[in-house]
């Protein structure tokens, strides 16, 4: 079957094409993101690769559309009907505070109080009813919000996840009510107890629907109006896709997707270069993305939260944001200490070299006085600054005052940078169980390769990955990713107090609303995967273990015999005095789609020329070394490139610092080993 | 002379070797109360006297500076020979409130860091353990007269010998505290991180190599002296003078009071808390690390990117208050120290250095950890509990903003547990958990809102407790800012309601199914003057109501 696939990714700046033809050729296409309207920046990069949506037979799309309506608070008018006594449940939270140090900040729920209405009802932990639902107050309270204009309803009662019969009814009761189909109801999003944050996943997912469904909605239309015919697939922040048509439904999935469809770029690459754990490190200009990939598999988790106070808590793609990037700002602190970060300037006014009127120096702007970054090609702005002005905000706001050299100023600042990097990212894989050393680290992003050989060499990591395309990962990652559905059931209850009956039914009952979500668009699906796990812990703890589960009618013991083993692995300690206790079920059905072949991205044809380019001086580890410069297109598989050494590609540059060398593999990935 | 890097890169090793340790103590550790509260904290002390060198970024707020009183008095009784000297892969636990310490529950690890067989420094961490013995389970009487009430005492004693755990030891323990058999959990939780803290730090000796090490130490400690030598010359030469009140010791009937004198004398800033009332009966007093402790968590959070080590405090002169409340000799009890009169403590400090940063400070916060225990029997599961309730309450305003609702205890980091957590666990029904309307305090910005919570014991016989405060007086405002509503305890039982004779701490509270228990915390002060507030803000506070018209009335005009 020969097919035209588009994987599109919308980021902050760039809007991302990468366009499969029908002979496995790929084409590429990068334009500034519109803003105002995203599909205007997705027609545009259609055009830009020379194709038309009547030419395509695919489209998968990322998109940061919900993402910004929840950091900008562009939202729809929700309102919420709750149980009685409990409407202030989404603004108490859990007596958290925004930072540990500092009685400051504020938070808004996404549903202010005068929209959250109370009715009589109540269900125990146990599902029983200890309060009949009150359905005319459902009806009164619904036409109330609808005469204050709520665009979208909430329905979230108590315990709902043990007993849905009062939220589905007061549902029905909303439903036939509602102009439109925004109402949520708590637990059809996710169906696990602790009512804050399934009230919040719940209300992020009513607020942005009619955002996306509006969006998404647009561009159908726009492609439509070009003469494309099929349904688009969009990103989930699972790292899976769903249909258009399905993905307003459960609208608050794509909050996060951004991130996401970078580690599953990540993992398919991994897989394609015969690899299985990497740290993902996605480096950019105000903040960097770190996430885990274990065994091929990214780490997920349903624990995430999008801002302060907003948890949404269904299964993604464990990205961590760490507050450093490319803007962050070295100086001396009122005590004469040196510091890097974490105050960022940005990208306004941004680095110095940027032209925006930044004066302080940052770690930008140490990467070009370093000859890391070629300043011909960045200096290259509208307003460009002399690289004086940069060696001198060095040599003035660092150098004098320690007594240190320009270029000793300028190292230093990534030195910290690094340190304080790899620091947060022992952070993530330690909390995660993992030591970070037995990992690669798979750089992308604008600046990921720039720092990633020096990183691994902090964090004392042994080989780094460069993919082939690293400042288009997230719109491979759209081409590459398959179809997903997660489900999850709270339980919580002594594994020796459910039966075997009980745990079978539910998962099957989740495989199969999970299947007729994943088999709708069943021509772009070759094969389904059925993944079942359980979160259990020992009776009193707190912290859960994921427990891969093979079948759906595992007995208890065996059960038990794999909570154990999965115990032991991550903490060295068997505890066969206490009880079990099984959290959660989970089942994930994933429907896989035709591989992406990662060395369609190598164009021989741009294989022209010499690739050596020349010569830069390049600053490392207290001198000035002569490193060659390579063009990344030209290098043939197999190539090899001792450090030090910069390679330079249209969207990336990645240094290769002493002591360090690369090798180009079959798909085009640079694998550089880092000796210590 | 060492560089300006290898000194930035020394400091956050160190501090990364500390926050190492948070994680993984929090990630074996088994009790909610450490691994889902992260009431615990880690960090490295000097050899020759236990001042601190680095302090783990996770950890609760109220260990800021305890430990260093603790291993300073390990070190002295070793020099005494009171104590067994140290061994490698010895472990000492301690919890002795008058060695340097907090309440019981706080039980301390110490293990010896040696290279090639001296003594570079001290490895410690406190871990908050959910039962230590004592009349009450928790730990959290309101009514203990002697320290002997309040549970088992440890004076430092070897746990963990040459790097093998003392079974004799461990069974004292055990015999000594309530739900026993999960405590082993936490203890090897406590050991493994300061094992893996050991490990990292081995790893920057061999990079950096002692001399460096050493020399880095001392430089970070002069630049954190400096940096709060920087921020305190900020506030104006003066005297600030400020008072606080907890509501009662729980045995008699009366407020205690705290009475704060803040001084900048040149490049110092000094703490005088020398009028506050005597020691008293009940468990309402504290010992001398933890009220230096609150000076300084309370510091730490008006001036938050101040790193923590024993520089940071050099600026900071707490005078000892000999013969006050909160300077408690044994056998005074001393179990609401760290979570109700420190928090009564850091009130006073906000209070004076709101009147010299009046744009930096913000109003009180609720400040009180909200602790209601139920313990009883379960027909149902034939089964004992006991379950604990914490709460937040309203943050103060601040020159800026309305203060948080909600906002946690001002010495804590930990949340709560969710409502449908709590009944899946305990015979309890929650009729409402909702905002506690009108107590946010009046002012340009005004306090944030606490919790008014009502919970009824649905099967059996139970006992409540309480160990609350601001029940009496309301936490203030600051610039003209009224104060944040009261906290208010209520018994429904068969019928009738009762309020605590205390007001916000009692125990052993007879209930039966049926009854209810009815809580609402403090809200948070007002700052500046009420009628600079943004009319609209109070229609719109109306609207919403968080107050009743004729409540934003009287409080607004």
């Amino acid at each position: 079957m020969s097919r035209i696939t588009a994987g599109i990714d919308v980021g902050g700046t760039f809007t991302d094409l990468l366009l499969q033809d029908a002979d496995g050729r790929v084409r590429l296409a990068k334009v500034p993101t519109t803003t105002a309207n995203q599909a205007d920046g997705v027609l545009a990069a259609i055009a830009a690769a020379g194709s038309s949506p009547a030419a395509l037979d695919l489209i998968i799309h990322g998109t940061t559309a919900t993402t910004n309506a929840v950091l900008e608070r562009k939202l729809a008018k929700v309102g919420l009907i709750t149980t009685a006594g409990f409407r202030d449940v989404l603004e108490l939270g859990r007596r958290t505070r925004p930072n540990p140090y500092g009685l400051k900040g504020t938070f808004e729920p996404l549903v202010p109080r005068e929209w959250r209405r109370e009715v009589a009802e109540r269900m125990d932990a146990r599902g029983a009813v200890v309060i009949p639902l009150d359905e005319d107050a459902v009806a009164r309270e619904v036409r109330a919000l609808l005469a204050e204009g709520c665009e979208a309803l909430v329905v979230h009662f108590l315990h709902a996840y043990a007993n849905p019969a009062h939220e589905r009814r007061a549902g029905e009761i909303a439903r036939s009510l509602w102009p439109n189909d925004y109402v949520t109801l708590g637990h059809e999003l996710l169906s696990e107890f602790r009512e804050y944050e399934r009230g919040t996943t719940a209300a992020v997912n009513a607020a942005v629907q009619p955002v996306l469904d509006r969006y998404i909605t647009r561009l159908q239309s726009q492609l439509a109006a070009q003469g494309h015919r099929r349904e688009l697939l969009v990103m989930n922040g699972n790292g899976g896709t769903v249909p258009a048509r399905l993905v307003a439904r459960q609208a608050a999935k794509t909050v996060m997707s951004g991130p996401a469809s970078g580690v599953m770029a990540a993992a398919a690459t991994l897989a394609q270069s015969g690899l299985r754990n990497a740290i993902t490190y996605d480096m950019g200009g105000t903040s960097t993305d770190v996430a885990l990939i274990a065994g091929g598999v990214p780490e997920v988790s349903a624990e995430l939260s999008i801002a302060y106070g907003l948890p949404i808590h269904l299964p993604m793609v464990d990205v961590r944001t760490v507050g450093a990037g490319g803007g962050s700002i070295a100086g001396i602190d009122r005590a004469g200490m040196f510091r890097v970060g974490p105050e960022s300037a940005g990208s306004l006014p941004g680095p110095i070299c940027f032209g925006r009127g930044g004066t302080r120096p940052t770690i930008t702007d140490a990467n070009l006085v370093l000859g890391r970054l070629d300043p011909a090609r960045l200096l290259a702005v509208r307003d460009a600054v002399p690289m004086e002005t940069v060696r001198a905000a060095f040599a003035a706001q660092i150098g004098a005052p320690l007594g240190m050299s320009l270029e000793q100023a300028a190292e230093a600042t990534l030195r910290l940078a690094n340190v304080h990097m790899s620091g947060a990212i022992r952070m993530v894989s330690l909390s995660r169980g993992h030591d970070p050393r037995d990992f690669c680290l798979f750089a992308f992003g604008g600046a990921g390769p720039l720092h990633a050989v020096a990183l691994a060499r902090e964090i004392g990591i042994p080989m780094v990955l460069v993919p082939a395309r690293p400042g288009l990962t997230n719109a491979l990652g759209c081409l590459v990713a398959d179809l997903r559905q997660d489900a999850v059931n709270t339980l919580n209850r002594g594994l020796d107090d459910i039966s075997a009956e009980e745990i079978t039914q539910t998962l099957a009952a989740q495989r199969d609303r999970a299947l007729a979500v994943v088999t709708a668009d069943s021509a772009e699906v070759e094969r389904t995967d059925v993944l079942h796990a359980a979160d259990m812990q020992f009776r009193g703890q707190t912290h859960l273990i994921r427990v891969a589960l093979p079948r759906i009618d595992m007995t208890r013991a065996e059960i038990q015999a794999a909570f154990e083993s999965a115990y032991f692995a991550r903490f060295q300690v068997q505890l066969p005095e206490i009880r079990a206790v099984l959290v959660n079920l989970t089942t994930t059905v994933i429907g896989r789609r035709r591989a992406f072949p990662l060395s369609a991205l190598l164009d021989p044809a741009a294989r022209v020329g010499e690739a050596r380019v020349g010569e830069r001086d390049l600053y490392a580890e207290g001198a000035w070394h002569r490193a060659t410069v390579w063009q990344r297109e030209r290098l043939a598989g197999g190539a090899r490139i001792a450090g030090p050494a910069i390679i330079q590609q249209a969207d990336a540059t990645t240094v290769l610092e002493p002591r360090s060398e690369a090798v180009v593999d079959a798909i085009g990935n640079l694998r550089i080993t880092v000796q210590p | 002379m060492i560089d300006a890097l290898t000194l930035a890169v020394i400091q956050a090793g160190l501090q990364q070797v500390c926050n190492e340790m948070d994680i993984t103590f929090s990630r074996a550790a088994f009790s909610p109360v450490i691994a889902e509260a992260d009431d615990r904290s880690d960090g490295i002390y000097a050899a020759e006297d236990g001042a601190l060198i680095a302090q783990g970024e996770l950890g609760l707020p109220v260990f800021v500076g305890t430990m260093a009183h603790s291993a300073a008095h390990l070190v002295r009784l070793i020099g005494e020979g009171a104590v067994a000297a140290p061994e490698p892969g010895d472990i000492y636990i301690v919890n002795d409130p008058y060695l340097g310490g907090t309440h019981l529950m706080d039980v301390r690890f110490c293990r010896p860091f040696f290279v090639e067989g001296e003594l570079f420094c001290w490895l410690q961490n406190t871990g908050h353990w959910p039962d230590i013995g004592g009349m009450v389970p928790g730990g959290f009487s309101a009514h203990a007269t002697e320290v002997e009430q309040e549970g088992l005492r440890l004076p430092p004693v070897k746990l963990f010998k040459k790097g093998v755990l003392d079974r004799e030891i461990l069974s004292i323990i055990q015999s000594n505290i309530r739900v026993a058999d999960q405590r082993i959990g936490d203890i090897k939780a406590q050991a493994a991180a300061l094992l893996v803290g050991e490990a990292r730090l081995s790893e920057m000796v061999s990079r950096y190599g002692l001399a460096t090490l050493r020399e880095a130490i001392a430089g970070i400690r002069a630049r954190a002296a400096e940096r709060m030598l920087a921020e305190i010359r900020r506030i104006p030469d003066g005297v600030y003078v400020s008072e606080t009140f907890v509501d009662s010791d729980g045995v008699v009937d009366a407020p205690l009071r705290i009475a704060l004198t803040v001084t900048r004398q040149g490049d110092e800033l000094v703490f005088d808390l020398g009028d506050s009332s005597p020691p008293c009966q009940g468990p309402m007093n504290s010992v001398w690390a933890t009220t230096c402790s609150a000076v300084y968590l309370a510091m730490k959070h008006i001036f938050p990117d101040v790193p923590i080590n024993a520089g940071t405090f050099a600026p900071l002169r707490v005078i000892r208050p000999e013969g006050t409340f909160l300077d408690a000799r044994y056998p005074r009890p001393v179990s609401g120290c760290a979570a109700e009169v420190s928090q009564r403590i850091a009130e006073a400090v906000f209070l004076a250095v709101a009147q010299a940063l009046p744009a930096e400070v913000w109003a009180a916060p609720a400040g009180t950890s909200g602790n209601f225990a139920l313990g009883g029997f379960d027909p149902a599961r034939k089964a004992g509990y006991v379950m604990y309730q914490i709460t937040g309450g309203g943050y103060g305003g601040t020159a800026e903003a309305d203060g948080l609702t909600n906002g946690c205890s001002t010495i804590g980091i930990s949340k709560t547990a969710p409502v449908e957590v709590m009944e899946q666990y305990y015979p309890v029904l929650f009729r409402r958990f909702a905002i506690h309307e009108g107590s946010g305090g009046a002012g340009a910005q005004r306090g944030g809102f606490g919790v008014h919570y009502e919970v009824e014991l649905l099967r059996g016989e139970a006992k409540a407790s309480f160990v609350m405060d601001h029940g009496r007086f309301g936490p203030p405002g600051v610039l003209g800012g009224g104060e944040g509503g009261k906290n208010i305890v209520k018994l429904h039982r068969n019928g009738s309601t009762t309020i605590p004779l205390h007001l916000s701490k009692d125990q052993g509270l007879q209930l039966r199914a049926g009854d209810r228990v009815e809580v609402m915390t403090p809200g948070g002060g007002g700052y500046g003057n009420p009628r600079d507030r943004d009319p609209a803000l109070v229609a719109r506070d109306v609207r919403r109501g968080y107050y009743t018209p004729d409540q934003a009335k009287a409080l607004w005009g």
